[in-house]
Formats: structure tokens, C-alpha cells, sequence
């Protein structure tokens, strides 16, 4: 039974996706005092429902349940999703794994290895700084990173976030981190000084991971595991501690394996008044359906992430009287540059999966104004640059691929423990025409229409990471590579479809479908989160992003849906100061 | 269509995972290694309850804590129904594939083996090759990298938790 749950509804609000998003909503809501009930289509692998609200136990050091057996999910075969690059494509040419962040309790938060940089100051004001580009929608947020960085630095706090102050090139702070940095990768180190002489910047990743005991969970014992699966000692706090803080106040109640479909209106559709949702955790009934079930409550927060998000509004025709619900999606135009050098780097094998970043290409240089101006752009933006490692034996022995070189292969391991990899999330650029919708033939298990994705870069994505690539080259060769290899993702060119990360989008970064504005013309939430079109309705995942910045999105979309949710229940934070 | 493999298929499995992926002197091949066991115990998950798709957590007590594999994790019924049908659909892939090979293809001489893997159909191979990558990479509760050969032949650790590794093991070479 719910707390506070009065005047016929059966929580104040409802919401749907356990996410990092959800978490941090579900956190703000409850600590002022409101009931919530939290939806989550996924299996809860995470933690207890009752108190302590312990680890379950389910994660593992296994390479096999997290990369091979969807443990995880969405499984692709209950829950497809479809991709074309534009519609001469035709209807599309993937179907099944698309950008699949899990669908579990607590989301993608779950398995990423959680760096968690913020946006800066200009990345609020692209248009005002630094003026449009042809045929991209480049928007100023309606908000500043100053009215952020409180929400910042709160969300720093709630998951956890250790790192420190040198990069030069970040926005300013009002406190330090709560923990100081990791220990270091062994490549990391190698691959930093090589691109220090280069002239880069290079810094310890602020990561969502303990450095040290923190709010009653360890410190991370560097144990290999850690892109693509959860931690088995609790070590990184996303969103794990938001849920476990909702869940003490005895005002959250957690559903799992309960999948959103519809969102119930008054019948001027002017408010939401619930949702109906699929139970899955009941067998399916004699006819192959899952029971539905109804829940009401005051407000409703959609934070199923930039691809389901989308997907739920467009099934149920709500939210989309500016018709954009489901474009200007934006993933991060990946630049990956690979090298293999002589010693063993264990960084496969030991530690987190990237210690260190550098955002050098972010503002670029006069070379890169120059490489701009050469193609007929006004300006080109990367992204952060991620020095990590690869990936587990299985996903290494896939790659090698069949044959008599292989046990030799193995043992050389040059696509895995001397393997050191680059990764720029570069800035992509937001399109109309790129889109999340509902695909019109593919169903789900249950015969909803699945989510597709159209996508296809700008020039603005190619042209700088044909700039960025042989400048991370130099630093891999300079690193002691013995050889090096650049391609990007999405794959483009000539060998687009023998890319081993797929024709589609690899990143997790994904963000843009139902984006915030000032005018209810041409966005779909208002500055605050709410759907202008219900606005007991907020949005707290990166759908909303008018644009992508280079960095990881995590931290920013906790940070704003933890705004949404104090100016939701009339407890904003106060304006911060540099320190 | 019964589920699991033969002692036949086995045995024919084994000798193409062998070929897929060989071992030298220094390392083992999939298939001696438990490649079939592996693809045995998948085919066969169903015969247990849970099922044996995802091995239990969070340790595997090789390097401290209670050891929790084998306590295999319940799937929720529609993951059921999911895998379920994958299943299924892997035992008529494998019995049509094996049977495709032909029933002598073990005691083939290694030219022959090598004419007919060619033969068999590109889904067949990729399949059979990414089993016998799991198979020998994976954690043994699978069925597979048969007393952890497959790790030891490439100086891996394997799964490491709850010691993890010191901040030395991380930062030096
Ligand atoms: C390997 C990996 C590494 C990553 N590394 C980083 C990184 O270093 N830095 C960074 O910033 N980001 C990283 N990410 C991305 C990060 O995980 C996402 O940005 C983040 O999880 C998004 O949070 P969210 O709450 O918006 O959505 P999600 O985490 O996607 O959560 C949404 C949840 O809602 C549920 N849901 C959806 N629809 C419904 C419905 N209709 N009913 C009920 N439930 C529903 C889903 O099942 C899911 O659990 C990484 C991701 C991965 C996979
Ligand atoms: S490397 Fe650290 S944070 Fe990552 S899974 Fe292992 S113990 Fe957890």
C-alpha cells in the first residue's frame, strides 16, 4: 500500500523508467515528501525491494550472461528495433539490436562505466556563440549552466562522482568532487603522455565509480569487469543509490517488469491521469497476452529513455502538437582510433574500463577552423576523447575470426590486452530528419509497433572526425603502436558493412526526441520539463536535449531531471558561486 | 524434436569446433575443451529449473567469497518465452547443420573436414564458431574451458571478484 496516496489516485506520481533519469526523480520527489510509484519493464537484478534493500547478488565477473545472453535486456526477440539510414532505404535494414541500452531495473546506469563529465557554458549557447550550420537545427537551451550547476553539483553527490579539478577546459564549479580520482590505468598513463607532447590536455575521468568508501558502498577493488556489467560489489553508484534513498523513505514503491503502454487523459486530453501498463511478471494468459493493469496519480514523469520516451508518446498521439516528438535525434558520432603496442597493457583485464579523458577537440584549434572553413562549414565540434581498453576473450575470439592463426592470436592478444582505444563522442549535430518512430510493420511481442530509428550524420560529424582521426593517430603511434586503425561509428564509406560494431549507431549516447525550448511551435517540453501540450507530464531522460555537446549525457540529464523535479514540488535549489 | 545433442553430434561437433577453432601446442581447441558440453548444456538449459542460461552471482569463490554460479538465475516469463523459442531454434539449426556434415565426419580424414565445413552453410559455421568462442573463453560453469584451459593458455585470470586487484596490479606494467 502507498504512502500518502489520497483523492483516488495511488501515488502523486507515477513513473515510468528506473533509469538514471527516474532514479534521480524518483529520489527528488520522495525526499520532499511525495509518494511515487517507479515502472520498470525490466527484471530487477539490483537490489532487495525491502529493507536494507541488500544487492541482489546477480552480478558477476561473466563475460557470457552480460555480452552474449541479453541478461540485461531488451531481448531482442520480445522487444525488436529497426534502423535505416533514410528512408532509400526503404522501411529498414536492421531489424533486432539497435542501440539497445538495458532494460533492467536501473537501466543503462547499471552497466556503463559511468563517465560522468559536465556540459559547459557554451554548450548551453551553441547558437548565440557560435552561430548556425546549414541544414542542422544548432538551439541555445532555454536554460544556463549557471542555473544548472547546483542541479550538478547535487548529482554529484547523490551518485557518487570521483575526479578532479584539471581540465582546463571545464566550466567552472561550486565545490569539489565528492571523492577524489581512481587509480590509473597502466595504458592510460602511456596513451596521456603521449598526447600531452602532442599538446593535448589530458585528465583523470570523473567517473561514477568510488575511489574510496562512499555513503556505505566500497571503493571499486579494479576488478575488469566494468563497461557492459554490473558491479557485484556496488561500487558505482548510478543509479543504485538514488533508488535505494527513494526506497528508504517508505514513499517509493517499485514495480518491475511492468511495461508502460498507455498514458490515460481526462477527455480533453489536457492532463494525464495514469498509465496502463503489461504486466509481465504473470505468465502470459492462454491467448499469448500479458494482463493489463491501471494506475492513477497526479503527475507523470516519462523517463524510458531518448528512444522508448518517444516510442510511448507517438503510440499514444500525445505531447506532439509541435510534430516533434521523435526527431532531431542525436546519438554521438563516434571516432574510434585502435592500436595494438608491443606490452601487455592489462587494461582488458584490471581496473575500470577508461581512467582518462581530453576534450582538446571540443573548441578545436585554427587547424580545425581551417579543416571548418576547407569543407564550407562555419565552425566543427568533437567530442571528449576516452583512452580505455577493449573488451573480454569471447568478444575478442569473435573478432579474430575462424582459422589456424587463431590459438596464436589469442595468445598475442593485439585486439585485446595490447589493444589501447581511443573514443571520441563526437558533437552531433541535431537534424529534423533524424528520428526516432514507430516502425510500420515490425511489432513487439505484445504487437505494439516497434521504435525505428532513420539516421544519418551532417557533414558537420564527418568532416571533423576526418580532422581529429590522424591527430589520435600520431598520439596511438606515439604510444608505442605498432600499428593503428581509425573508423567511425555509424560506419561511412565503402566498408560500411563489414564494420564489426554494426550499421547502426554503437554509442549509448542517445538524445534529442522530445527536446526542450522556449516555443511550443517547435519543442516539445517546456524549460522546466513538462510536456507543453500535458503539463503534468515531465520528461526526465535526454530526450530532451536540444543538443548533444560532446560529452557524455548522463550527468546533465540526472542534473536537469533532478531540477524537474525540485521546481515540480516547489523545492528549487539556490543559485551557486564559483569557488 | 528432442533437445541435446547426440553422443554422435557430439562427437561431430567436437571435431568441427576443432577445425573452427584449432588449438597448437600451447593451446587448447574449442572442442576438447567442453565446446560440445557448452552447447549441450544451452541446448539442454531448459531441463533444469531455473534454466541454465545465466549462472548465479556474485562470486565464484576461485578467488574468495561463497561460490554462487551454479546457483543459476530465475528468468521472468516472458524471458521465458523468449528463450524458449531461441532454444528451440537452436537444436533444429544444430541437428540439421550436424546432420548436414554427415554422420562420419569425426573419423574424417582432415582434408575431407575441411571440404565439408566449406560445404556448410555460412549460418551454420558463424554459429557454431561463436558457440566454440564462448565455449572456450567463457566461464566454465557453462560447460566449456574445460579446467579453465582456455584461460590459462592465454594467461587470463577470469572473473576476479571479491579481490579485484590492487591499485599496483592497475597502474604498473
Ligand atoms: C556500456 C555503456 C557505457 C556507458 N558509458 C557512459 C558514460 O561513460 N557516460 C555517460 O554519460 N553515459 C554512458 N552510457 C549511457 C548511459 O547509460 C545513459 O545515458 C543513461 O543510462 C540514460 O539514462 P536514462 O534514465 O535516460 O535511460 P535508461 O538508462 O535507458 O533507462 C530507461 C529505463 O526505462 C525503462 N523503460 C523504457 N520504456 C519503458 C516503459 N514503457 N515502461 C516501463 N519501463 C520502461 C527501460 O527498460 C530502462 O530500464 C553508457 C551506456 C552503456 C550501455
Ligand atoms: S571495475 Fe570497479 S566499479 Fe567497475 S565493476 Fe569492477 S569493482 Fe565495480
Amino acid at each position: 500500500m502507498m504512502h500518502g496516496a489520497v483523492d483516488g489516485v495511488d501515488a502523486d506520481a507515477i513513473i515510468i523508467g528506473s533509469g538514471p533519469g527516474g532514479a534521480a526523480v524518483a529520489h527528488a520527489l520522495t525526499q520532499a515528501g511525495w509518494s511515487v510509484i517507479l515502472l520498470e519493464k525490466g527484471q530487477n537484478h539490483l537490489l532487495s525491494l525491502q529493507a536494507p534493500f541488500a544487492p541482489l547478488g546477480h552480478f558477476s565477473n561473466d563475460e557470457i550472461k552480460f555480452t552474449q545472453r541479453h541478461f540485461l535486456g531488451p531481448d531482442p526477440l520480445l522487444e525488436p528495433r529497426t534502423f535505416r539510414r533514410s528512408s532509400e532505404d526503404g522501411d529498414r535494414i536492421l531489424t533486432g539490436e539497435v542501440n539497445n541500452l538495458p532494460s533492467t531495473l536501473g537501466g543503462g546506469g547499471v552497466h556503463a562505466d559511468g563517465k560522468l563529465p559536465r556540459f559547459r557554458e557554451i554548450d548551453f549557447q551553441l547558437l548565440s556563440e557560435l552561430g548556425p550550420v546549414e541544414g542542422a537545427d544548432i538551439a541555445d537551451w532555454p536554460l544556463s549552466y549557471a542555473d544548472l550547476e547546483p542541479y550538478y553539483a547535487e548529482a554529484e553527490k547523490l551518485v557518487g562522482v570521483a575526479g578532479e579539478e584539471t581540465n582546463p577546459f571545464a566550466a567552472w564549479r561550486s565545490g569539489p568532487f565528492p571523492m577524489p580520482p581512481g587509480v590509473d590505468m597502466f595504458g592510460a598513463q602511456i596513451s596521456s603522455a603521449a598526447a600531452e607532447r602532442a599538446g593535448l590536455h589530458p585528465y583523470r575521468a570523473p567517473t561514477g565509480v568510488n575511489s574510496v568508501e562512499y555513503q556505505g558502498r566500497p571503493a571499486c577493488n579494479n576488478c575488469g569487469f566494468c563497461a557492459f556489467y554490473g558491479c557485484p560489489i556496488e561500487a558505482k553508484g548510478d543509479p543504485v543509490s538514488m533508488l535505494r534513498a527513494a526506497l528508504a523513505t517508505g514513499r517509493c514503491q517499485i514495480i518491475p517488469l511492468a511495461y508502460a503502454t498507455e498514458i490515460t487523459t481526462d477527455p480533453a486530453k489536457n492532463r494525464a491521469t495514469g498509465v496502463r501498463y503489461l504486466d509481465l511478471s504473470a505468465a502470459p494468459t492462454a491467448q499469448g497476452e500479458a494482463p493489463v493493469r491501471e494506475l492513477r496519480s497526479h503527475h507523470l514523469v516519462l523517463a524510458g529513455g531518448a528512444f522508448e520516451t518517444p516510442r510511448l508518446l507517438l503510440r499514444n498521439e500525445l505531447g506532439n502538437s509541435s510534430g516533434r516528438v521523435g526527431q532531431h535525434l542525436m546519438f554521438h558520432f563516434q571516432t574510434l582510433v585502435v592500436g595494438a603496442v608491443r606490452e601487455r597493457l592489462w587494461g582488458a583485464s584490471r581496473g575500470r574500463s577508461v581512467t582518462h579523458l581530453h576534450d582538446d577537440h571540443i573548441d578545436g584549434d585554427q587547424a580545425s577552423r581551417a579543416a571548418a572553413h576547407a569543407a564550407g562549414l562555419p565552425w566543427i565540434r568533437g567530442g571528449i576523447v576516452e583512452h580505455g581498453s577493449s573488451t573480454g576473450p569471447v568478444n575478442e575470439a569473435l573478432l579474430q575470426g575462424a582459422g589456424a592463426h587463431h590459438p596464436l592470436a589469442m595468445r598475442n592478444s593485439e585486439l585485446r590486452e595490447r589493444l589501447w582505444v581511443f573514443t571520441m563522442q563526437g558533437e552531433d549535430l541535431s537534424q529534423r530528419t533524424n528520428r526516432v518512430d514507430l516502425d510500420p510493420t515490425v511489432r513487439d511481442a505484445w504487437g505494439l509497433a516497434a521504435g525505428r530509428v532513420t539516421y544519418q550524420p551532417h557533414q558537420h560529424e564527418l568532416v571533423t572526425s576526418n580532422h581529429v582521426a590522424p591527430i589520435l593517430e600520431g598520439v596511438m603511434r606515439d604510444s608505442g603502436a605498432v600499428w593503428t586503425a581509425a573508423s567511425t561509428s555509424p560506419p561511412v564509406g565503402d566498408h560500411a558493412g563489414t564494420s564489426p560494431l554494426g550499421l547502426a549507431p554503437a554509442t549509448y549516447h542517445i538524445m534529442g526526441t522530445a527536446k526542450m525550448g522556449f516555443d511550443p511551435l517547435n519543442s516539445v517540453v517546456d524549460p522546466t520539463g513538462r510536456l507543453w501540450d500535458l503539463p503534468n507530464v515531465i520528461i526526465a531522460d535526454s530526450s530532451v536535449f536540444p543538443t548533444s555537446a560532446g560529452y557524455g549525457p548522463t550527468l546533465t540529464l540526472v542534473a536537469l531531471a533532478t531540477r524537474a523535479a525540485r521546481l515540480l514540488t516547489g523545492n528549487p535549489l539556490a543559485q551557486s558561486q564559483p569557488t | 524434436m528432442s533437445a541435446g545433442l547426440t553422443p554422435l553430434q557430439a562427437r561431430n561437433l567436437i571435431a568441427l569446433m576443432n577445425q573452427l577453432v584449432p588449438g597448437d601446442e600451447l593451446s587448447p581447441a574449442a572442442g576438447d575443451s567442453g565446446g560440445a558440453d557448452y552447447v549441450n548444456g544451452l541446448l539442454t538449459a531448459f531441463d533444469f529449473d531455473p534454466p541454465h542460461i545465466w549462472a548465479g552471482g556474485p562470486f565464484s569463490g576461485r578467488h574468495g567469497g561463497a561460490a554462487s554460479f551454479e546457483n543459476w538465475i530465475a528468468l521472468a516469463p516472458w524471458e521465458l518465452v523468449a528463450w524458449r523459442s531461441r532454444i528451440e531454434d537452436l537444436n533444429a539449426q544444430y541437428h540439421t547443420g550436424l546432420d548436414s556434415l554427415g554422420a562420419e565426419f569425426a573419423e574424417m580424414p582432415a582434408d575431407a573436414q575441411t571440404e565439408a565445413v566449406a560445404a556448410a552453410s555460412d549460418g551454420f559455421r558463424e554459429l557454431v564458431f561463436t558457440h566454440a568462442c564462448e565455449a572456450l573463453y567463457g566461464d566454465p560453469v557453462y560447460g566449456g574451458n574445460r579446467k579453465m584451459s582456455g584461460w590459462l593458455a592465454i594467461d587470463y585470470r577470469g572473473d576476479s571478484q571479491p579481490s579485484g586487484y590492487s591499485d599496483q596490479e592497475v597502474s604498473a606494467p
